[in-house]
């Protein structure tokens, strides 16, 4: 009897380890002290973040972060939240804290894990500073009073406690180029890997839906499983730079085809940088190693 | 220049042979010479684009004369009659066609993205021989429109 106590004791210690490490970790209560958020800065942000791309309505003006787009996965349908300013349906009431640890830690107000659609394994890399900008602006865009609509996931990934171990695996704040040895890479790497998220989509994942590293930018299944995502390295895109940045400015392949589905989207966010934060990204798409198809 | 052209007619004849050997099995005729001649149609556009872009990206010197006489081309194109090629069966669940399905469903959409490109051509070729300026300020809506409706009724490449 005694062994099985000790047994049904480590058990207990084992579970609970598994737990506190991988319980929600929202950002220290002073990680925000001595910063001000600057809301005109925080639209260059906003853009190259691209949080209008979900969380916008379909037809619904830029600016108006009502949620409601849908986002099929292998997982279930995943629905992106109101995100306006709203103090009951979005996000108005939430403080500037809790804003940054949502986006940066994938914590939601109450406490809870957050699912990655919302790609906080990309933004966990940005500079506190953009992020306290990027609030800033969210707070002087309009207000929606459209209601959330919940997820539609199956068991058991409908259960949210299920991502501390998931984040646990695969949610970590390292450079995936891990030499960007020019101002122009470094600024390229930034706009990519934390706020562009670009990976999101260009880069397979695994059965558990984490990222595959080793096949970074190499494309992907997309999610709907409607056509696949392109292979965005040398080993495919034989654009030149300025082919790359002169499409994230107009749209315009070097053939005068245009960008179409979400890319389109992309399109117009990255419209909104400057010329040089294009030739950095195009820059940076260079400098990965290039993934065969 | 050449490069170019030739790109876009190798693009045409590569689609002439996949359709014809796909229409083998699967399309009807009709099917088939309907999809054809629109994604000719797309060629077009992005033949005519060629020129302007490369003004508008300071690729090349720009030109009055080239500059207004592709405008007026993508004008002409957009405003064309496009109802005969919309034949039912020929969405992008048929093999070589990315025409997504709400071309189909919401026809006065589409219609609507159609009209905004001819409101948009027609305006670049208005302007297009008055200078580079005036020619960039007018190409940013057509880019637009492009990016609009691909964006909607496009489906990606499989």
């Amino acid at each position: 009897m005694a062994k099985w106590r000790i047994i049904g004791v480590l058990a207990l210690l084992v579970v609970g380890a598994g737990w506190y490490i991988t319980k929600p970790a929202p950002l220290p209560s002073d990680a925000l002290d001595g910063l001000t958020g600057d809301p005109a800065r925080g639209e260059i942000v906003f853009a190259a973040a691209g949080c209008a791309s979900c969380h916008t309505s379909e037809d619904g003006p830029p600016t108006l972060l009502s949620g409601g787009k849908t986002f099929a996965s292998d997982f279930g349908t995943f629905v992106a939240p109101n995100i306006s300013s709203d103090p009951e349906h979005g996000v108005g009431a939430w403080s500037d804290l809790a804003l940054a640890s949502a986006i940066m830690r994938g914590v939601g107000e109450n406490g809870a894990h957050l699912y990655p659609a919302f790609p906080y394994t990309s933004y966990n890399k940005a500079e506190l500073s953009d992020i306290v900008d990027l609030i800033a602006h969210l707070r002087t865009l309009p207000p929606s009073d459209q209601p959330n609509a919940a997820h539609d996931l199956a068991f058991p990934f409908n259960q949210r406690i299920a991502l501390g171990p998931w984040k646990f695996l695969f949610a970590n704040s390292d450079w995936v180029l891990q030499e960007a040895a020019s101002p122009e890479l470094i600024r390229g790497r930034y706009l990519v890997e934390a706020l562009g998220h670009c990976a999101e989509c260009h880069t397979p994942r695994n059965a558990l839906g984490g990222l595959d590293t080793a096949r970074w930018m190499g494309g992907a299944p997309h999610p709907s499983d409607e056509g696949r995502i392109p292979n965005i390295t040398t080993a495919v895109l034989s654009w030149s730079e300025r082919d790359i940045a002169e499409y994230l400015k107009s749209g315009f392949t070097p053939d005068f085809d245009s960008a179409g589905g979400e890319m389109a989207e992309v399109v117009k966010n990255t419209g909104q940088l400057t010329d040089d934060d294009r030739a950095a990204i195009a820059a940076y798409l260079k400098a990965i190693p290039p993934v065969a198809e | 220049m050449s490069k170019k052209l030739n790109r876009v007619v190798a693009t045409a004849v590569a689609f002439c042979i996949a359709g014809a050997a796909f229409a083998a099995g699967h399309l009807t005729e009709d099917q088939q010479r309907a999809m054809d001649a629109r994604q000719s149609h797309m060629g077009l556009y992005s033949f005519n684009l060629g020129p302007i872009g490369a003004m508008a990206q300071d690729r090349i010197p720009y030109d009055a004369a080239i500059a207004t006489a592709a405008a007026s081309n993508l004008a002409a194109l957009a405003s064309m009659d496009q109802a005969a090629y919309w034949v039912e069966g020929t969405d992008a669940s048929i093999e070589g066609s990315r025409a997504k399905a709400e071309i189909w469903t919401d026809a006065a959409g589409y219609m609507a993205e159609k009209e905004k490109l001819a409101a948009a051509t027609a305006a670049l070729a208005a302007v297009a021989g008055d200078g580079l300026d005036a020619m960039k300020a007018a190409f940013g809506p057509v880019g637009q429109s492009c990016g609009s409706c691909h964006e909607a009724y496009r489906a990606p490449r499989t």
